[in-house]
């Protein structure tokens, strides 16, 4: 499909504020992604070789592996929040930046639409 | 066998009701449905909370809203543990996925996979893979819920599964996305709202106290009996509370942490590769609909999950798991029972409305999520292969487009008619495993690399969609899902060897009548397979003993896209690398889709 605007993505990449996104938003999503998968897999890995600790009683008959279990929820729900709270205050301002000084009107040669 | 004879007519007008407000959608939303983009992605008109509802409606299947809270109520803690994957999966999704696939994506996963890279192979080989995902996850519905709707309403097997077929094939051949994205977002609602009303109602007595609840659920005797069941010789030397305190504990369902860990894995990162989830993040316009759409997803999808945690416990010491088995062994039957338990039993007006009610959500959930799936097949069908690869290079008017659209809709949807009647009888709960480690193995390694490593080409993307699929499938077709001759009636001459001995030992009436089940049973299998000594692919034990392939077969993918990528390098490829990753990360152009 044609574009109608050209955009020159090598002065984007070039950008150092484009640069500093790409580098905070790697940092950040790979490392919470690393936690969630990381806190995940502790579940099956507890209720295989930490059974009599995931058995403890704690609240009723409630046990640390049922708590253990519900934890998971909040987790997932706590790293969805805190990205999209991050995402939105931070990522979208700064690309919104570079994206208001590179989208211009087409140059004739310019850009890399291939 | 029908659960709800004497309120036959409840069930029917609950049924009729639930269809007639999909039907209505249906018919406003096929006046919307003009071009290509309205029928594969609702026109990019869809909002992100409504993507959300539409997205939590698409991935709480059957399996998830039936099968876990059944799964809860016959194994206890296992079954709340299996449920966790499935929510941790969208993590994944909404950090590495949603906005780069939203910001350069169009209509499928293909899309986005042949954005830089040779159109003509990478459609083809991401058209494969999704029909492959598709199909595994359609037969394992269409049997599903064929098998549900017979129970729920008594007709026969090959009429349910047309019932779910035509209707389906209604929603999406007329209403496209439009009317898919409404079904999912009415099913959603009323599948959240029933599950609701039932965990209030469970919970209410007990103060709303989880602990008092809980002790209520491990002092049952009924569940007490089921764990010692489950356990066996086991239990033995175990008192009662113990018995009922195991039901909250590890281990009843899952025996070995590896394949449970496999299947983790297959859940975590294949739901970031399953094409129907995929398709769902070009019905937004932009980025941070497709983020408020996951997040929303995750609330809908996680508070369900929570419900089904009392769902199955509630119908554990209401139903009692002996009887949920009794009606399907798998106890897909939990939640429905427990709605009629709930509305005041099997001979009351208000429990055979709840469970009418219940079962029609059930049966809106079959046909929407089957809708999905064969939406997402027959956009690969017409617009990856026909458009892209057959028709490459030449114009296609937008009429011509959702004429292809249309006809591919109804190839896939009569194929999944034809499948679901042929696999009757099947066991087909391993499908769904396969179609997660698929999408893992194949679709997940190519997406995230075509969006996040430079070097990521077309050798890279063949070969690991090849080599994905290929160890997935492969893995599962030597593993111990398939059905031994030889380990089958090992099993069944052990028990007709015992069978004297136990009857003798036999204290109850329940266990008497459990063994001649077994026996009997036991005589069918040896009958049933004969004089034959291997399994369908020729072998007499499993090769490996895994159960599910993720484990090996995603870091094979992986490999494959990386080996693919280094030896076939590609200038265009990498030289591309800057638009993609500007783009991917700034929204601009966006659903200007790919250039070619």
């Amino acid at each position: 499909m044609a574009t109608d605007i050209a955009v020159d993505w090598d002065a984007i990449i070039r950008d150092p504020r484009f640069q500093d996104l790409h580098r905070r938003k790697s940092r950040f999503l790979w490392g919470l992604m690393a936690l969630s998968v990381g806190y995940y897999f502790l579940l099956p890995i507890g209720a295989a070789w930490f059974q009599p600790l995931f058995r403890e009683r704690v609240w009723g008959v409630i046990n640390v592996g049922l708590l253990f279990a519900l934890s998971e929820f909040a987790v997932a729900w706590a790293i969805a929040w805190y990205y999209s709270r991050r995402a939105g205050r931070e990522f979208d301002q700064l690309a919104a930046q570079i994206v208001a000084d590179h989208a211009g009107p087409a140059s004739p040669g310019g850009g890399h639409s291939a | 066998m029908n659960i709800s004879s004497g309120y036959h007519w409840v069930t029917l007008l609950t049924f009729g009701f639930v269809i007639a407000l999909t039907m209505i959608v249906t018919y406003f939303a096929a006046q919307r449905v003009r071009s290509a983009s309205d029928f594969y992605t609702a026109g990019g008109g869809v909002s992100g909370w409504q993507n959300g509802w539409a997205k939590a409606g698409d991935y709480l299947s059957a399996a998830s809203f039936l099968g876990i809270a059944g799964l809860i109520s016959l194994y206890g803690y296992d079954g709340f543990m299996y449920s966790v994957g499935w929510l941790v999966a969208y993590v994944a999704v909404l950090l590495l996925i949603a906005e780069p696939c939203r910001n350069i994506g169009r209509y499928t996963l293909s899309d986005i996979l042949c954005y830089r890279n040779d159109p003509r192979k990478t459609r083809i080989v991401g058209a494969l893979s999704t029909l492959t995902v598709s199909t595994f996850y359609l037969t394992a519905q269409m049997v599903g819920g064929g098998v549900l709707v017979k129970t729920l309403i008594g007709i026969p097997y090959e009429i349910s599964v047309l019932c779910v077929g035509v209707l389906m094939l209604s929603y999406v051949l007329f209403g496209g996305m439009v009317a898919t994205t409404w079904v999912q977002i009415i099913k959603a609602f009323l599948l959240v709202s029933a599950s609701l009303l039932i965990v209030m109602l469970v919970w209410a007595p007990y103060g709303f106290s989880l602990p008092a609840f809980l002790a209520d659920v491990v002092a049952d005797p009924k569940v007490q009996a089921r764990v010692t069941t489950v356990l066996g010789d086991a239990a033995g030397s175990l008192s009662a509370a113990e018995l009922g305190q195991r039901f909250l504990e590890p281990g009843l369902y899952f025996k070995a942490p590896v394949d449970q860990i496999s299947l983790g894995m297959a859940l975590v990162f294949g739901t970031a590769g399953l094409p129907h989830i995929l398709m769902r993040f070009f019905t937004v316009r932009t980025a941070q609909q497709a983020r408020r759409s996951v997040v929303w997803a995750m609330v809908i999808i996680g508070g369900f999950y929570v419900l089904t945690l009392f769902l199955g416990f509630g119908a554990a010491l209401h139903v009692g798991p002996a009887n949920i088995a009794a009606v399907d062994a798998g106890g897909n039957m939990a939640g429905p029972l427990l709605a009629q338990y709930i509305g005041g039993g099997a001979e009351s007006f208000f429990g055979n409305f709840m469970l009418a009610f219940v079962s029609a959500v059930a049966f809106a959930t079959i046909v929407a999520v089957v809708a999905g799936l064969v939406l997402a097949a027959a956009s690969a069908m017409a617009h990856d292969l026909y458009v892209g690869v057959v028709r490459a290079g030449r114009e296609t008017t937008p009429q011509s487009q959702v004429k292809a659209a249309r006809i591919a809709t109804v190839v896939v949807g009569a194929m999944s008619i034809a499948i679901g009647i042929a696999a009757k009888g099947q066991n087909v709960a391993v499908l769904v495993g396969l179609a997660f480690a698929v999408a893992a193995s194949a679709n997940f390694p190519c997406v995230l690399l075509t969006l996040h490593w430079r070097r990521c080409n077309t050798g890279g993307i063949v070969a690991g969609m090849l080599v994905g699929t290929i160890a997935a499938v492969g893995l599962t077709l030597v593993s111990p899902n398939l059905s031994y001759p030889l380990a089958i009636r090992a099993a069944a001459h052990k028990v007709l060897d015992t069978e004297a001995a136990k009857r003798a030992a036999a204290h109850s009436p329940q266990e008497l009548l459990a063994l001649d089940k077994a026996v009997g049973k036991a005589r069918a299998d040896i009958a049933r397979w004969g004089s034959a000594t291997t399994s369908f692919m020729g072998l007499e034990r499993p090769l490996i003993e895994l159960k599910n392939p993720g484990i090996i077969s995603i870091p094979l993918g992986f490999l494959a896209v990386f080996i693919g990528s280094l030896l076939f390098r590609d200038k265009r490829a990498e030289g591309m690398w800057n638009e993609v990753y500007a783009r991917q990360n700034t929204g601009l152009l966006v659903s200007k889709g790919s250039h070619r």
